[in-house]
């Protein structure tokens, strides 16, 4: 058969994959897209989004458990984890779904299977009704990413899960360890725990969302133990073995040798990038430790081969590879994009309450050698926060005292995830304080919270 | 607020300034952009501008008055300002005159004391551009980082989106702030985004015409090269040069790894930076009643950017290995498209050099950038039938013609540099040694 012939072939249709092909399409190219899953990747089908429908039952859980502070009596009730599950399926199917309806809408040919670079412009895709060839002017990769594990720990996806498991398994399991307190350690620990599973979660750093400013860490670790989770910091995990209530951790905690057990283990210590059988080292696309080479324009080493996403490492966030994807896009349309500012990408974790943050973390701030100015701002202190009876956590501002440059924003509270991008676009346009604080911020909102902690960085807060 | 008002540096050459005239008079009201007071330079006469606002308090050098450049000359404040230590005190230095920075709490206005030195050359010449109606685009935060080191955002050319300044170019042009972060040079291995750029005629517009607002840039080259074709008696040589040589050197060094690319402007800096140390009568300027001859080849490089030109300043040619020059010249016409030169290195030159060969161009002439005494305009290496002892042969030749200022040297000295630089290029081991 002979080969079929595109402008571009986007390999994974992921965020960064579905975004690049959208984007080349609508730059007038004909597009080509493989997938050997559902289009959407792992963010719409086994990861952001349906985690997102699992949060909002927690949340929904949450509130009828706090039902009698609100005058609300309710009768017998009970919460079903499966039909949890069963909902955030047809979330994530839908959202699949309109992943289908875009690409049909941009003329974007979808191709089931498993893509395999043959040369530089010819990519081979073996289906469930055999080969065929693809060839291109230019390839995007974006095959993204899968969970890791810890070295001798198989996950069987049954009693050692990842996330993959945790959004497909239907039962709850009588215990739970979670191994790893990033985001999606800390956002399947509030699920679990909102659903009556004693929770312990293990990390090997010093605290939880490690990555996170130190104050926001010491909050959500502080909220998770209040609702009765164990949170333990500084521990490394030895083994994994089959036990008496299903499984043996064995741990090394401050110096001692402990073993915990639990009827299942979550393994949520981070993500590998998924190259294996692309044929990156025939063609020699350059990798480092596993994670694909590129330069500004998201173009590898190999002239034409583009890849973008978790691939490519740095931030492994949808968000991140969906900006990478119209860079690779609009470089292969001739335009010259804009690369992407990985300083000022958002990181969020939507748990109880959400995480979100941008730019440096106050101790980084510091270590920079600048003299900054910082303000903070309490929800309890916040007439909205108050209202919904959400007065957990801050916002706090670090900025440059001399400049007034917003070096970076951390929230820890409701909708935190929403309110970060007020700081995404004035660092973007690259507002100080004052602009901030000339913002009209209405009342009362959530949001009110940005304007008093800027004013708080500069001395001038006044709700507090 | 108290403004110091300063005897500015209107060229590089400048080392005092005469007041001929205060247009305003003690205790008149001034607005931040009127004429003050008038100078005599060494080559012309020039108004300069409040960079406050207030009530010009005192006049600190009278009409008639001669003083170092960055001298107090009079100072602008409001009627209730104590400017009673400021009159007495010494005058300090233009270039130690950093403005004070302002505490956390007040950076919310401007700083309590400011004095701002003009940056440019002419500074008519801006005062043109902004009354031209051309809106400085910058961000807040490049407006902040600028009032603090005392960048001109005028002279500033942004990278952001549509043209703003933002932070990086403030603090690529000015005196660098403390917080500088060190300049992101491109890589030099990027994947190259797009090949030949299509060729497209664009489709003819209903309008007959357009005026577009002079950019600031713009507006600097129309008022200086008038001080310079105008006044300044040109004259021409043009020569021809065998380039055979030193396009095979040039090849052959490029093939070495690990060492920068060399262009054939490269070559050429080098060989005038020799020849000019041969021949210092064109490494000269007229600076009032004396000609001021140079013992360093610093050697402008100029640069088109599609707002206009400008030439960024490779200093010590003369004394800089060919690699050095390579790597150096590259670097500074990488960051000039990028607007991010530092005003240090848009200074200075002796000498320069135009090269516009990558445009096809066989010859042409260029105008000599003030205060400098020549310049030497570059065309393209072509491949034509040479005679050569009774026979032709293909060879690779380069047109090269200098402009002179005839108030400075003649039209000898002019043919024997170029000589000098023709015989360096055609034996091109000469500029490795």
């Amino acid at each position: 058969m002979a080969a079929q012939r595109f402008d571009v072939v986007v390999v994974g249709t992921g965020p960064g994959g579905y975004v690049a092909a959208i984007r080349c399409a609508q730059l007038g190219l004909s597009v080509a897209a493989i997938e050997d899953d559902r289009p959407g990747g792992v963010c719409l089908n086994w990861g952001c989004i349906p985690t997102k429908a699992l949060l909002r039952n927690a949340e929904i859980v949450g509130l009828f458990q706090r039902a009698e502070e609100f005058g609300v009596t309710v009768g017998k009730w009970t919460a079903d984890y499966a039909q949890a599950v069963q909902r955030s399926r047809r979330v994530a199917d839908r959202m699949a779904k309109g992943v289908e309806f875009l690409f049909r809408k941009n003329k974007i040919t979808l191709v089931p299977g498993t893509g395999t670079l043959k040369a530089r412009n010819v990519v081979e895709v073996k289906g469930k009704d055999g080969a065929q060839t693809l060839e291109a002017k230019a390839i995007i990769l974006a095959t993204g990413s899968e969970p890791r594990s810890l070295p001798g720990v198989t996950i069987d996806e049954k009693q050692v899960i990842s996330s993959n498991g945790a959004v497909r398994i239907e039962a709850t399991p009588a215990s739970l360890i979670v191994i790893g307190a990033g985001a999606v350690g800390m956002e399947f620990a509030d699920v679990y725990g909102a659903y009556g599973v004693p929770v312990t979660v293990l990390e090997a750093l010093p605290r939880v969302l490690p990555i996170e400013d130190e104050e926001v860490s010491a909050l959500l670790a502080r909220v998770f133990s209040r609702r009765g989770m164990t949170i333990r910091t500084g521990v490394r995990v030895q083994k994994v073995s089959p036990g008496k209530a299903g499984l043996t951790v064995e741990i090394e905690a401050e110096g001692k040798a402990e073993r915990l057990e639990a009827e299942q283990v979550l393994m949520a210590v981070g993500r590998a990038s998924r190259t294996k059988g692309l044929g990156l080292e025939a063609l020699g696309v350059a990798s480092e430790r596993g994670l694909v080479t590129v330069g500004p324009t998201m173009e590898t080493s190999v002239k034409g081969i583009f890849a973008v996403g978790d691939m490519t490492g740095r931030q492994m966030l949808a968000h991140k590879a969906m900006a990478e994807g119209v860079v690779a896009a609009e470089a292969i349309a001739g335009r010259s994009p804009r690369p992407v500012d990985y300083d000022n990408v958002p990181s969020c974790t939507y748990c109880r309450p959400q995480v979100a943050s941008i730019g440096l973390s106050e101790a980084k701030a510091r270590t920079n050698g600048r003299e900054i100015a910082v303000g903070r701002f309490p929800f309890t202190a916040n007439g909205k926060a108050v209202a919904l009876g959400e007065t957990e956590g801050f916002l706090k501002v670090v900025a440059d005292k001399r400049t007034g440059e917003i070096l970076g924003v951390h929230i820890v509270g409701s909708e935190a995830t929403e309110m970060i991008h007020e700081f995404a676009v004035g660092r973007t346009l690259e507002a100080t304080l004052e602009e901030i604080i000339h913002t009209i911020h209405a009342h009362p909102t959530l949001s009110e919270a940005a304007l008093e902690a800027t004013l708080a960085a500069l001395g001038q807060a006044i709700h507090i | 607020m108290i403004t110091k008002v300063i005897m500015p540096k209107l060229s590089d050459a400048m080392e005092t300034g005469k007041v001929i005239k205060w247009i305003k008079k003690e205790g008149d009201s001034v607005k931040g952009g009127d004429v003050i007071a008038e100078v005599e330079t060494d080559k012309a006469n020039v108004e300069i501008e409040a960079f406050g606002s207030g009530v010009l308090r005192k006049i600190v050098v009278g009409e008639g008055g001669q003083v170092p450049v960055g001298n107090l000359i009079g100072v602008i404040a409001e009627p209730s300002d104590d400017i009673s230590n400021l009159a007495a005190s010494a005058p300090s230095p233009a270039a130690a005159a950093a403005p004070a920075l302002p505490a956390m709490e007040s950076y919310k206005s401007e700083p309590a004391t400011t004095s701002v030195v003009p940056m440019s050359p002419v500074p008519a010449a801006t005062a043109g551009a902004s009354a031209g109606g051309g809106r400085v685009k910058a961000s807040p935060l490049a407006r902040k980082v600028a009032a603090q080191s005392g960048v001109d955002l005028r002279l500033v050319q942004g990278s952001g989106p549509g043209g703003r300044i933002v932070r990086r170019d403030v603090e690529a042009a000015g005196t660098a702030p403390a917080t500088a972060q060190p300049v992101v040079r491109p890589a030099a291995a990027a994947p190259a985004a797009a090949a030949r750029p299509a060729f497209v005629i664009p489709p003819r517009t209903g309008a007959e015409f357009e005026d577009q607002p002079l950019s600031p840039m713009r507006a600097v080259i129309a008022k200086r090269m008038p001080l310079s074709k105008g006044p300044i008696p040109h004259f021409y040589v043009t020569s021809e040069v065998a380039m055979d040589r030193a396009w095979a050197l040039r090849a052959d060094l490029n093939a070495l790894e690990g060492q920068p690319k060399v262009s054939v402007t490269d070559l050429i800096i080098k060989a005038c930076a020799l020849a000019l140390l041969k021949n210092p009568g064109v490494n000269a300027q007229l600076q009032g009643q004396a000609i001021r001859v140079f013992h360093r080849a610093h050697i402008g490089i100029a640069v088109a950017l599609d707002e206009g030109l400008i030439t960024p300043v490779l200093r010590d040619c003369d004394a800089k290995p060919l690699s050095q020059i390579a790597f150096e010249a590259r670097d500074l016409a990488e960051r000039a498209r990028g607007g991010k030169l530092r005003a240090q290195e848009m200074s200075g030159a002796t000498f320069s050099v135009s090269n516009l060969g990558m445009f096809d161009v066989e010859e042409f002439s260029a105008i000599i950038n003030p205060p400098e005494g020549a310049i030497l305009a570059v065309g393209s290496v072509v491949e034509k039938p040479v005679a050569e002892g009774g026979q032709i042969r293909v060879g690779r030749r380069m047109k090269m013609t200098i402009s002179c200022d005839h108030r400075v040297m003649d039209g000898a000295m002019g043919a024997r540099f170029l000589q000098d630089v023709k015989r360096l290029l055609e034996e091109p081991l000469r500029l490795l040694v």
